[in-house]
């Protein structure tokens, strides 16, 4: 046992190089802490997002000056491996590094562990309080019950997306049978169940023909349940699938002939619309916000063409960030400081205009952004700005105004005093 | 329903031959080297990404041959470097070593060809509707993926029970000392054993790379899968990992036509549950929902109850 | 450990006493660690090290004292995370009333009731067999947990709040200090356990039945009982640091459970060194380092840990703690000191080597992704233009030199090494 004193050492040696250089160090910038899987199965979209991160703050903030006369913002990676307990981890460290603001948006467990350990870190370090921006976790609880004061959601939520989705299932009097698919885990029921709900309300006539849930990443081969959705007569489907999950049940669907449309949330960019290519052509609505083809504005126009000269092989997938990176700056030069409470009073209720040219609300009760939701279709005809260099890409096929998604919530928001 | 199950019939063949492709490669492995190689699916994906890039300039064909040529070159390297390297520790560090392998190709392949999905297609002239039955096509590239398996399971089973070459294997499987004082160099045929096993299993990713996807979670999706077919049908016998790999196959298609949930099976005998009860989450498990985790509730079950699988003649 | 093996009243009672010194270090350490280290981030590593000792020791009761390979053994963890997770919530809601820092017990509970029963039929037999139905029983538990949301939460796991219960000293576990001290203490009782288990009888026996399980049968000892009694023993101590990882987190996910965390922990414990019981601490705390440090700053460190452990499992399969206890023979010789010289020769051409390498893969890493027009990056502290042959060629260089001069160096260094720790050799100062 003589050695048990190597341990010691080596914890202290270790410690002493681990850690020397990852103190904090005082500069002179406002620090975003974007933490997202930067390594493992989920990196391509966190570092698609990070890319897009950097270049809204670069591009629309800090060229012009950066805020409160002249402070950059600047943004740094976090690898959390969407795992809940790395992200808590890469909380501290931010925190450590002097971090304010941290990002995130992969996965809504992750989300729901972090919002639950910023508000459990603001209330027991006031002196240290940071604020949470989720760009991209849609469960519906982050802005009702499990909401709190610093948490602000910029993309539409489960629900509100499948309130677009369904006014657009209501105008379509052709679709009279619809089968929900979904990977089976907390979002993927959630979909189902809201889907379930509001059709039965926009819909009675309708016929929900099937209700499935697969293992989340198991199911290599989808043409069973393609032969499945077939065999019932289905006119619509409707799927929460992402990555692998929704590439080949799009495959299946081409190989079976399944010529209905598929509407999903996230369909697209990170090498899915390149992978579904001709397969899911005409088929495959994504229901999101933002604006692709056409870009509405010149101004976005040429941000989107700025973004894809400088890395070639990425795109805008996430236009919610560019709102983020915007709406907090403002935020910032309206507090007047870098206290973040002031900062999160500020973006209660602010109102802002995209670089797209649609108006948003940041609703005070929730921390919920408000903003009109659009369906896409994937094709390659007029498409103007196409994803993965695949000529396919996603063309507006009807936009859903702010007021018809406002939905109620139950969010009790108690703010600090 | 009868077109449900038989399209659930034929897609569970296609894919049951095509675990069968990647299972034989690693049952050879086992049965000689006693060896349950974790980096096995690592081969098949590198089959799909090499084949994937060679396609590019070379064309899908020419790179259905060459790709599983240059991972079985790697395989055999893999074992003269690495395995005989570590054979002396023990059979644990050998599994634990495949494991690290594993674990790194994963790493070394997201390195060179990035992380996201790859656009690896169905070549154009494979690119058709084959047949067309009661409204549902059949690609002709699935016939082609049967036609290529299937063929490689004959050419597999003549090689190894007619020539010369697969005596000499069988012989090296039961009696590796005897085949050695025999003269014949048995290292050397351990290292082309599983260097053959290797192009197997990426000549089955090459066929299913642009139908499964191709992505750096390939191998790990598939790996367990293979392990499972592996030992379900008896670590080292072929007729073994056949049978397990064309049932594994079929189960996981037609268990996802059948929409039976556990209510409905206790319902059978008059029992009902309400929706308010706290085990809720149990009585709604529908078949198709657990379809893709039958195989590792097999595995378990066997292992429990017949150690050396469906048609092993030993346990490890 | 022959240390232990001299008779003698005097000696004997030197070795209790150092044995017993070990320990007192130890908590000393533990108790000052974070005065050397204040920052929250400091304090963080430390906690999930501490879990990870607990587990990766509990891991190796199996496979480095037992000879059991287990590819699931991140199931009795999880659920025993959850368990205790399930516990503190009930605090929280009133159910009843009991102490937040004994809950990782009951979760140590949780995880011998499940190793108990699913080890009564998956220990009936070793090796690939048993690693077969643990890497069944995983994948089972795994994919259970999404779809049993009463006990798992689904995807967003179960969380709760550890302060609500009646503290301890005035400690309430508000801040992640007192988490510390808590893990701190938690981690020195479990470390003792474990350590006691092993000089126990039933210990002995699962080194026995690892070594020859046939000769072990012949004494009257059945192995399969043996390998049970280790399982449920690895199963506890793997609940406990599951409950740990409850009061530390206050969350608790699929993630918890499934085959990345099986893995780790197997990872941490052959790096450390599985033939050594301070092996798989030493593998948890450099592998928390390289998961939660070196991550800041590279995206290849998986990569990294990659290629760590595959070159541990090539050429030293005894683990780190095994490079350290070759030198014990070298030290008690008193010759400790003819290795400077060989060791400081080496390091240059193996440093030469490591930054080469290291600088082709981040360089060819970063051009794979760089945005257009950008050329410029930085390898350690030093901003190169990838796009000019010069940096390639220097690192190119560095890599080819430095494995040339290490291969050889290493034949001398061999020697010297071997010089040092013979007995019959001539050393220096022996």
């Amino acid at each position: 046992m003589q050695t048990s004193r190597f341990a010691g050492l080596v914890v202290a040696l270790a410690m002493t190089a681990g850690i020397a250089v990852g103190q904090a160090q005082a500069a002179d910038t406002i620090k975003i802490g974007f933490i997202d899987p930067l390594s493992g199965p989920f990196a391509a979209v966190g570092q698609s997002g990070l890319k897009q991160f950097t270049f809204a703050a670069d591009e629309l903030v800090n060229k012009k000056g950066g805020v409160l006369g002249g402070t950059m913002l600047e943004v740094t990676g976090y690898d959390n491996q969407v795992s809940a307990k790395e992200a808590l981890i890469q909380l501290k460290k931010a925190i450590g590094d002097g971090v304010k603001v941290i990002v995130q948006g992969n996965s809504s467990g992750v989300a729901n562990a972090l919002t639950d350990a910023v508000e459990k870190h603001n209330t027991r370090n006031p002196d240290q309080r940071i604020l949470y921006l989720n760009y991209s976790a849609v469960d519906p609880a982050l802005t009702n019950e499990k909401c709190n004061f610093w948490h602000f959601r910029f993309d539409a939520n489960a629900d509100m997306k499948m309130e677009a989705l369904t006014d657009d299932i209501k105008a379509r009097a052709d679709i009279d049978k619809v089968y929900v698919i979904g990977q089976d885990y907390s979002f993927g029921k959630a979909v189902a169940a809201a889907a379930v709900d509001m059709l039965g309300k926009k819909r009675p006539d309708l016929e929900i023909v099937g209700n499935e849930l697969h293992p989340i990443g198991k199911v290599k081969d989808f043409t069973p349940y393609v032969t499945k959705i077939k065999a019932s007569g289905a006119k619509a489907v409707i799927t929460g699938n992402w990555g692998a999950d929704m590439v080949n049940l799009a495959k299946a669907a081409n190989d079976i002939g399944l010529d209905v449309p598929f509407y999903t949330y996230y369909a697209a960019g990170n090498g899915i619309t390149a992978t579904l290519g001709a397969a899911g052509k005409g088929r495959i609505m994504l229901v999101t916000e933002g604006a692709a083809n056409p870009a509405h504005t010149d101004a976005f126009r040429a941000y989107t063409t700025a973004y894809e000269a400088k890395y070639e092989n990425e795109n805008i997938t996430q236009f919610r960030i560019i709102n983020t990176v915007q709406m907090l700056a403002r935020a910032i030069d309206k507090a007047g400081n870098t206290n973040v409470d002031d900062i999160a009073r500020a973006l209660e209720g602010m109102e802002f205009t995209t670089i797209a040219g649609d108006r948003v609300i940041m609703r005070a009760s929730d921390h919920q952004l408000a903003m009109p939701i659009r369906i896409f279709v994937h094709t390659d005809e007029n498409v103007e700005f196409d994803m993965d260099n695949s000529g396919f890409g996603l063309v507006e096929e009807r936009a859903v105004p702010v007021s018809a998604v406002e939905l109620p919530t139950t969010c009790k928001m108690k703010r600090p005093s | 329903m009868f077109e449900l199950i038989l399209f659930s019939i034929l897609n569970g063949l296609v894919y049951g031959l095509l675990l069968f492709m990647l299972s034989s490669g690693l049952t050879l492995i086992f049965s000689m080297m006693g060896v349950l190689n974790f980096a096995h699916a690592s081969f098949y994906m590198l089959g799909a990404y090499f084949a994937f890039t060679m396609s590019g300039y070379i064309g899908f064909f020419p790179a259905l041959i060459i790709a599983p040529i240059i991972a079985g070159l790697l395989g055999a390297l893999v074992e003269r470097y690495g395995l005989r390297h570590v054979h002396r520790y023990g059979h644990v560090a050998e599994l634990i070593f495949t494991f690290g392998l594993a674990f790194l190709i994963e790493e070394v392949v997201q390195f060179f060809w990035g992380k996201q999905l790859q656009d690896y297609r169905v070549p154009e002239v494979l690119d058709f509707t084959f047949f067309e039955m009661f409204g549902n096509a059949f690609p002709a590239y699935k016939a082609f993926m049967l036609l290529v398996s299937i063929a490689i399971f004959v050419l597999l089973f003549a090689v190894l029970t007619r020539s010369r070459v697969g005596m000499i294997i069988q012989a090296a499987i039961t009696h590796p000392n005897i085949v050695a004082m025999l003269g014949h160099n048995v290292p050397f045929i351990f290292m082309a054993t599983f260097g053959v096993g290797s192009a197997l299993a990426a000549i089955a990713g090459v066929i299913a790379g642009p139908v499964l996807g191709t992505g750096p979670a390939m191998a790990f999706e598939l790996g367990t899968i293979v392990f499972v077919v592996v030992v379900f049908g008896g670590l080292g016998s072929l007729s073994g990992a056949f049978v397990a790999s064309i049932m594994i196959g079929l189960i996981q298609t037609v268990a996802v036509a059948l929409d039976v949930s556990v209510s409905d099976f206790f319902g059978l005998f008059g029992m009902s549950f309400s929706p308010d009860d706290f085990l809720v989450d149990v009585w709604t498990i529908t078949l198709p929902q657990i379809a893709p985790i039958i195989p590792y509730l097999m595995l378990v079950l066997m292992l429990i109850f017949r150690p050396q699988g469906l048609m092993g003649k030993r346990e490890s | 450990m022959s240390v232990i093996a001299t008779t003698g009243a005097a000696t004997t009672r030197r070795a209790t006493f150092r044995r017993l010194a070990v320990w007192l270090v130890s908590a000393a350490v533990l108790l000052i660690l974070p005065q050397i280290f204040t920052s929250g981030l400091a304090v963080t590593v430390m906690n999930q090290m501490g879990i990870a000792i607990v587990f990766a020791l509990s891991y190796n009761m199996m496979l480095g004292q037992g000879g059991m390979l287990s590819f699931g053994h991140a199931v009795y963890f999880g659920l025993g995370g959850f368990f205790a997770m399930h516990m503190i919530d009930w605090v929280d809601q009133q159910l009843f009333v009991f102490p937040i820092y004994l809950t990782p017990f009951m979760g140590g509970l949780f995880g011998l009731f499940m190793a108990l029963v699913i080890g009564s039929f998956s220990t009936r037999r070793a090796g690939t067999v048993f690693a077969m139905i643990s890497l069944g029983i995983g994948e089972l538990v795994a994919a259970l947990s999404l779809i049993l949301v009463v006990f798992f939460g689904g995807e967003e796991g179960v969380s709760g709040d550890r302060t609500t219960g009646p503290g301890i000293f005035g400690f309430n576990f508000l801040q992640d200090i007192e988490v510390y001290y808590l893990i701190a203490v938690w981690v020195l009782v479990a470390v003792l356990f474990m350590y006691l288990f092993s000089r126990t009888p039933a210990g002995r026996m699962a080194n026995a039945v690892r070594d020859n399980p046939e000769r072990a049968e012949f004494v009257g000892y059945s192995q399969r009982t043996v390998r049970l009694i280790s399982f449920c023993a690895a199963g506890f101590f793997a609940g406990i640091a599951g409950g740990l990882f409850a009061i530390n987190y206050e969350i608790l996910t699929e993630q918890n459970l499934n085959a990345t965390t099986s893995g780790g922990v197997l990872l941490m414990a052959y790096i450390g060194g599985i033939g050594y019981f301070i092996g798989p601490i030493v593998g948890a705390v450099i592998f928390t380092l390289l998961q939660t440090v070196l991550s800041g700053y590279t995206d290849l460190w998986v990569l990294y840990v990659g290629l760590v452990f595959l070159a541990t499992v090539l050429y030293v399969p005894t683990g780190l703690t095994g490079i350290m206890m070759m030198h014990v023979p070298a030290w008690r010789l008193g010759r400790l000191r003819s290795l400077v010289v060989p060791y400081l020769t080496m390091v240059i051409p193996v440093a030469m080597l490591f930054c080469g390498l290291v600088g082709l893969l981040e360089m060819f890493h970063y051009r794979n992704g760089a945005p257009t027009g950008e050329v410029e990056m930085t390898v350690f502290y030093v901003t190169v233009d990838f796009t000019s042959p010069l940096p390639w060629a220097v690192f190119t260089a560095l890599t080819l030199a430095g494995g040339y001069l290490t291969r050889r160096l290493a034949p001398a260094v061999a020697a010297s090494f071997q010089a040092a720790t013979s007995y019959d050799a001539k050393g220096s100062s022996a």
